[in-house]
């Protein structure tokens, strides 16, 4: 199933979608902070810390209603695909994009099926730590994901988002979030240089994302 | 009183009517792009309407009303308390239990009008409780920091807001069945006091007060926004079961404790290294940056009525 198949939203999905902003905004009062970009309905790759399953809540909370309806999280399928129930509140639910991070299969290839959603013109918020971080670092080092989608689709911008807080509202394990007051911090759009490396690009996004956070005295 | 609430909405709306046309003057003569003092006026202003709109939806359902708009004022403060505080994992259960058990603790408390828990719930209970969990969970790191940031932000956002509602039951003979006219002068008087300081510094401020915790409050501002304030509050006693005089005291040890509360708030932000709460409230900041006043007058307004006036 490489090339998946995107619909616009069905009213299961805008249902929940509206649903999860305005509870995103009840607990956490979540604002955008446009830092070196705009809002805009142009094609991106939005990518972001990963601390929590709130992260993709709280980021498209902040986008238009517009954008929303065509832009995907990437989740991993080991675990999102695990149950039926599971599969159905991330595809039918949430309109995640599942993918396989331990993938046998030539059509189960990650790079593919995320570049598929993006050739139907749809963006995608990509946690490119690959994994909640659980850790005392503030951001984990960043997968290739990142860096071979933007070789393969240099058009796309990569904007940095900040999460903050969420990994304070819900750490990883509980499932009852505390309200603490969140932003999320866009950066200015990231491209890849002319003959870049692969790991200098890489280790340029995540020091990029890393620099957004606006109160790193309090990450800890 | 009926007609006395009347009278104070159509005074909050000629105040705020007037205001609002000043600003609009003020904005019209003054040179383009507008500075950003005139600006902040406006959004100062425009969100005051709102919150006079809320107060006056909350005034009309009555107790219901300003039960659960203070339980709510007090839910927005103790978000923006406790994000600006350290906490760890660990404190999950305990911040939890703030928002999910305190909070809702707290103000069945008013509502039922149970004196004896309500002023210890938090002070003994909770103080003592608190960390208590803390300690269980094992978790030693910045120990002291937590549990006293902890105790302060259930203190300051639950435990003082909810002595304004808690007004509302106390018993002072020949004022029965108009409390809420209480909670209505202790507003307009500590709130006017904030802002007459702010006209009277912006006017005449020249001798700071504190530089080092708030570079904005002088002592100009501070004396004319107290005097007129409590000359408010005695224009208000007709509203009130004080004398004119008496009401002009109440009125001053009110917005006194009010300054002093928002020269603590500003000592924990700058503490924090923030300079607002958080942005509930457009112009204004966050729910703490108005309700920071209040938070001090209340417990100390609420007690001098409950000594001086109840049986």
């Amino acid at each position: 199933m490489s090339k998946i198949a995107l619909k616009t939203f069905t009213l299961l999905q805008t249902v929940t979608s509206v649903g999860l902003s305005a509870l995103a905004w009840v607990v956490t009062g979540v604002r955008p902070i446009w830092n070196g970009s705009q809002p805009s309905d142009r094609q991106r790759i939005y990518f972001a810390n990963h601390t929590s399953h709130g992260d993709f809540i709280l980021l498209s909370a902040c986008l238009s209603e517009k954008e929303r309806a065509i832009t995907h999280a990437v989740a991993a399928g080991e675990y999102w695909g695990k149950s039926r129930l599971r599969r159905f509140i991330a595809e039918d639910m949430l309109s995640s994009v599942l993918i396989n991070r331990q993938w046998t299969k030539p059509e189960e290839n990650p790079i593919e099926i995320m570049l598929s959603v993006l050739d139907q013109g749809h963006s995608l918020i990509l946690f490119p730590e690959g994994t909640r971080n659980m850790t005392e670092e503030p951001l984990l080092a960043f997968r290739s994901g990142l860096y071979n989608l933007s070789m393969a689709r240099p058009e796309v911008e990569l904007i940095p988002c900040w999460i903050e807080n969420m990994s304070r509202v819900l750490p990883k394990g509980q499932f009852l979030p505390v309200p603490l007051l969140c932003r999320v911090v866009f950066g200015a759009p990231v491209t890849v240089a002319p003959g870049e490396e692969r790991r200098a690009f890489l280790d340029r996004a995540h020091a990029t994302l890393l620099a957004l956070n606006p109160r790193p005295e309090r990450d800890d | 009183m009926r007609h006395d609430i009347s009278i104070l909405i159509i005074g909050l709306l000629v105040v705020l009517t007037t205001a609002s046309i000043v600003a609009a003057i003020l904005s019209a003569r003054a040179p383009k792009p507008l500075s950003s003092t005139l600006v902040n006026l406006t959004q100062r202003i425009n969100a005051w309407w709102v919150m006079v709109a809320l107060m006056t939806v909350a005034f009309f359902f009555g107790r219901y009303g300003l039960t659960i708009l203070f339980a709510l004022i007090s839910f927005a403060s103790l978000r923006e308390f406790v994000t600006l505080t350290h906490t760890r994992r660990s404190d999950h259960w305990v911040l939890l239990g703030m928002f999910g058990i305190i909070i809702p603790f707290q103000y069945w408390l008013v509502w039922t009008a149970w004196y004896g828990l309500f002023v210890i719930f938090i002070p003994v209970y909770c103080f003592l409780l608190m960390p208590a969990i803390t300690a269980l969970h094992g978790d030693t790191e910045r120990f002291l920091e937590r549990i006293a940031a902890q105790q302060w932000a259930v203190m300051i956002s639950v435990y003082c807001v909810s002595h304004v509602p808690a007004l509302l039951t106390l018993d002072v003979p020949g004022f029965e069945g108009r409390n809420l006219l209480l909670i209505a002068f202790l507003i307009i008087v500590v709130q006017g006091s904030d802002v007459l300081q702010y006209i009277f510094g912006k006017l005449f401020g020249k001798h700071r007060f504190s530089p080092t915790v708030s570079p904005s409050k002088t002592w100009e501002g501070l004396i004319g926004g107290l005097v007129s304030a409590s000359l408010l509050g005695a224009l208000l006693s007709f509203v009130t079961p004080f004398s004119p005089l008496q009401a002009a005291c109440v009125a001053f040890v009110a917005c006194s404790m009010g300054f002093l509360g928002g020269l603590v708030a500003s000592a924990i932000k700058r503490d924090q290294g923030v300079k607002d709460w958080g942005h509930l409230i457009e112009g204004h900041g966050g729910m703490m940056d108005r309700t920071d006043s209040l938070i001090f007058a209340a417990p100390i307004f609420f007690h001098i009525v409950r000594y001086f006036w109840t049986v």
